[in-house]
Formats: C-alpha cells, structure tokens, sequence
C-alpha cells in the first residue's frame, strides 16, 4: 500500500488501530516528496527532521489512547501563516529570511492535534494572484499538465495535495486563492466564512476578505480539518464567537429538502465548454439524488471584478506599509536616508505584482480619489452582499464554476494583469459577501484537466456545502482519480 | 481620470516606492488599463447606498483588560536588521 495517497481519515483508521504509525506515514509522504517534488515544487520549505520528530511524538499520544483525528497526520501549511521556529517567506524577497516568534492560530490548533507539519507551501507573492507565477522564489506546476498553472494563491497546497506530497493541507482565501487552485487541482477546498477561522498569525493581505480554510483529498477531509481549525480566538477581533458544530454529522444527511440556486449571471460569455458540461453533469446528478434546483439572479455580479480589485489592494497597500525595513525583513540602506532606506528596502523586497496593487490601492485611497475609487467599490460591496441576502431568502445552497476555465498554461496571462483578474468573477463575489465556498470536483476537461463546482452558502452554514459536497462526491468517482506522475 | 506618468510617480512617493523611468511606463499603462475597467462601476446607481468595509455584523469587541505576559523584547528584536540596547535601530532622523 502507498501510504502517502491515504487520505485524512482512513490513515486516521490506520493509526488508531496500530496497522501503521505516524513515523512510517510521514517517512512514506517525505519519499513521495522525493519522488515527485522536482516536477511539482509545491513547497519553499521542508522541515523532515522536525517533522519526524513530530510523529514520535504522535505515535506516542496514540500508544497512551489520547489521539484525535489529526494526530499524526503529515499536514502542508501555505507558507502565508506564521509557524514558530520554521522560515515563514509569504512568497515574497521581503520576508526571504524571516523566522516567526510565534505560531499563528491554526497552526497552533494542528499542533496541540499533534498533526505533523511536513513543510511551507508556495504562494503568490503575499496572495497577490491566481496562478502561483506571482511566487519570488518558483513555479509551481499543476500535477495533472506540468505545463499548466496550479491555480493560486494556494496553488502550492492544492498541488501538494493533489500530487500526495501531503495527506492534508492548509490554505487561505482571499478572493478564491482556495477554491480557484483546488478546482484546477482537483482536490476539496473550502473557504469558510469570514470570521470563523482565527485570523491570528495569517500574515494581512486584504484584512475584511482573508479567510483560512482546509485544502484535502475528499469531503469527509475537508468536515475533519474544519471541525479542528474553526472557532473564536480572543486574539483576532474579527473572529466570531459562534458555536462550532460537529461537521462530520453534515456527512450523514441525504439531499431531500434542500433547494439549490443557479445564478443566470454565471453563465457568462466566454464560460468554457467543458466547464459549462461539467458544471451540468454536476447539477443533473444532484438533482438525481434529491437536491431541487431552481434559477436565481444576483444582478450585481458582473461589478465584483472592479470592486474587489479597488477593494482588496487598499486593503493591502496599507497593510503593507509595515514593511519598512525597521521591525522585520529586508532592508537595503541605500545612501543612509531613512526615505531611501523605505524605498529601498520595498522596490527591492516587493515584486511586481504586489507593487502594481500597492499602487492601485494606494492611488484608490489617495486624496481626491477616495470617495470616486474605495468609496464606491466598498457601496457597491453593499449591493453584491444584498443579492446574496435576496438569493438565500428561497435557496439553501447556490451552485457555480469555480473559475470559467480549466488550468491556464504557466505564462499564458502573464503581461496581462486584467485578464488574470477577469478569470476570479465566479470566486469573488462571495469573497466580497464574506459567505462560505466550497470547490469540489464535478469533472474533467477534455484534456483530463480537473474541473471544480462551487457552492456557495449563509453565513456560518458549512455544513450545508459539505452535505451537497459529500453527496456529490459519493456518487461521484472524480475524487478518486488521480495525476499520473 | 486619465493616468499619467506624473500620476503614477506621485503615488509611487506615496507608497515609498522607487519607480525607474521603465516602471513607471509599465504602471501608466496598466492601470490605465486597469481603472478604465473601474469606471464601470460608474454605470450603478449608488446614491444612499451605505458602504460596506465589513462583511459580518460585530459589536465592539471587547474584553477584559487583563495583564498577560508578553513576548520578551529580546525576542521581539530576533528579526530586526538592525537591533540595539533593547530597541530598533533606524537611520538618522533629525539632521
């Protein structure tokens, strides 16, 4: 058996019953590493010594009964969350040697699970992107076309994920940087609801949109994890004290009663063909199973590209601001002047396409332009949040692409940052509305490119993907295939 | 509003951004390009419409004012470039 393709909770199984330990499937994910690592780069860190060290440990709490379900479980984190001891570069020059004081939130939350940390994975610059080609360091390729993108910001989890360099992983999601790489990894992503992931210890991007979630092999994976990662921490304010359920019961339910959406305005013009099929399968097969379908509109749609990239780059321009070459980073004195040390330090330590966001953001909150720029976008965020309210009034769930094409080649949108923005419409809106998103995979490409449904849902209503999601995937087998590397 | 290079070089100031003459060429287009799209928002309506900076409804988020300990200075300082005596060191300030 190769240990490294097992998924969360049948290597859980495994553990518990003494059939393989925590060293032998950590050992096994560090060979498969070794294996395939050189065709994928999905991680800028790996921490083996530790890590082994780590699932001592974890057979140890086993062998005393005080498991949990992610004891021992080789876990991959996005390198854009702080992790105490381990190199934490959020993709960027500017934190190229920066090693965290502390852990954040989540990663604590694995640790105290005794799950084992197996490495960082590679990102956008900072979340700033959708294909991973935003990274300082390298490319990342998708483990289903080595000459296609993963997806991004999160495009080295949905990778490691996919390729089983990892058993589980650990994402985050601005405006789809979870479920945009997960669809073209073909592997579940969910991005929770703003506020119900501790935010503590996720390095800001745009603070009102950045939302931590899990990234894993199947549904019943995505229901653990979450189960683990979820709840209110006193130290981010935005955090939500709601109560956390038990995911794993949303495994349980079948689909009777539950009325699904499909937005008109999602079947745009240029919504790829194998895209629109799979999504359909997807829908006709739900509805086999119980789900009603009816149509929704959410007229406003069309704006969320414009408002999110006014929105979430002011956002970052000022959370950026903090790196100055005082506190932490990178610094380039430059002649001895504190202004061009600034300087300096952020045109060297920033790329390109976080300096082309600072200067949007910054030129949307400057003086004159406020109110015409950030003003408007953040009016307009009212308005796409108040079609999702209308929307949820008679549906339960909405169902959507995730993105309107398979993986794009590594290059292909490169030179043209409008037209990588313009590929986020579907995963934006409900950034912006701060609801959860789930990517499951519904299909492939004719090319044999994985393609993910979205589904989207209220406020602190996970379960309810994670029941659509699991019903699909059971009567599904998209989940089981898997890249030839 | 039309981008211009002198518009661009203005927030690169603003940004603490030092922008070459090639950089500035490549900013001047793309957010061109970029605010062009923008302005569709201008084709809504807006008027009364209140803004939204947060997405879920919280109060104030209070708690009590507890003293905890905190991370020592020593540590604090492990990533500075540049450390002394407990503190921050910062090029010359006042000439």
């Amino acid at each position: 058996m190769d240990l490294y393709r097992l998924t969360i909770h049948e290597a859980s199984k495994l553990l518990k019953r003494r059939k393989i330990s925590s060293v032998e499937l950590t050992s096994a994910v560090f060979d498969r590493i070794e294996e395939v690592e050189n065709k994928i780069s999905a991680y800028l860190t790996l921490v083996k010594d530790r890590a082994m060290a780590e699932a001592e440990t974890a057979d140890n709490v086993i062998g005393r009964d005080e498991g949990k379900p992610l004891t021992g479980i080789p876990m991959a984190i996005k390198d854009l969350l702080c992790t105490e001891g381990i190199r934490t570069t959020c993709g960027s020059k500017i934190l190229e040697e920066f090693v965290p004081t502390y852990s954040s939130t989540v990663v604590k939350k694995l640790n105290d699970a005794h799950a084992v940390i197996v490495g960082k994975t590679n990102l956008d610059e900072f979340g700033m992107g959708s294909s991973n080609e935003h990274s300082a360091f390298m490319l990342t390729h998708n483990p289903w076309d080595l000459t296609r993108i993963p997806g991004g910001s999160s495009g080295g989890s949905a990778a490691a994920a996919a390729a089983d360099e990892c058993i589980g992983a650990v994402g985050t999601d601005t405006g789809g940087s979870i479920r945009q790489p997960c669809s073209h990894c073909g592997v579940v992503g969910l991005k929770p609801t703003y506020g119900r992931v501790s935010r503590f210890g996720l390095v800001a991007f745009a603070s009102s949109l950045d939302q931590v979630g899990p990234i894993t092999k199947d549904v019943t994976d995505c229901a653990l994890l979450m189960n683990e990662i979820c709840g209110y921490d006193s130290v981010d304010s935005t955090s939500v004290p709601h109560p956390v359920p038990d995911y794993t019961e949303a495994l349980r339910s079948g689909l009777n009663g539950i009325v699904a959406g499909i937005p008109k305005e999602y079947h745009v013009e240029g919504l790829n063909q194998d895209v629109s099929q799979a999504i359909g399968n997807a829908i006709k097969a739900l509805e086999g199973l119980g789900l009603t379908c009816k149509d929704v509109s959410l007229p406003h749609t069309e704006y969320a590209v414009a408002t999110y990239y006014l929105i979430a780059p002011a956002e970052a321009s000022s959370n950026l601001a903090r790196y100055d070459g005082v506190k932490y980073g990178l610094r380039d004195a430059g002649s001895g002047d504190l202004m061009d040390m600034y300087r300096n330090t952020r045109s060297k330590g920033f790329g390109p396409e976080v300096q082309r966001r600072i200067i949007i953001g910054t030129y949307a909150l400057s003086a004159g332009y406020y109110e015409a720029y950030y003003g408007k976008a953040s009016q307009v965020r009212t308005l796409i949040m108040q079609d999702f309210k209308k929307a949820f009034e008679t549906c339960d769930v909405l169902l959507t692409p995730v993105a309107p094409s398979p993986a794009f080649k590594l290059g292909e949108k490169l030179d043209d940052p409008l037209s990588m923005y313009l590929s986020d419409i579907f995963t934006l809106p409900a950034s912006l509305a701060g609801i959860p998103g789930l990517s499951v995979p519904c299909g492939f490409s004719r090319e044999g490119l994985p393609i993910g449904l979205q589904i989207l849902g209220k406020h602190f209503d996970e379960e309810k993907l994670i029941r659509v999601a699991y019903n699909l995937e059971q009567a599904t087998d998209h989940h089981s295939r898997r890249p030839k590397l | 509003m039309k981008i211009t290079k002198e518009v661009i070089a203005h927030v690169g100031e603003l940004a603490r951004l030092h922008l070459d003459d090639a950089a500035v060429e490549l900013y001047t287009r793309q957010l061109g390009d970029i605010l062009t799209y923008m302005d569709t928002l201008n084709r809504l309506d807006t008027k009364g419409v209140s803004p939204t900076s947060h997405a879920i409804f919280i109060n104030n988020a209070f708690r009590d004012d507890e003293v905890k300990p905190s991370m020592p200075v020593e540590r604090a300082l492990t990533n500075a470039p540049e450390s002394e005596d407990g503190a921050f060191v910062v090029p010359k300030i006042i000439k």
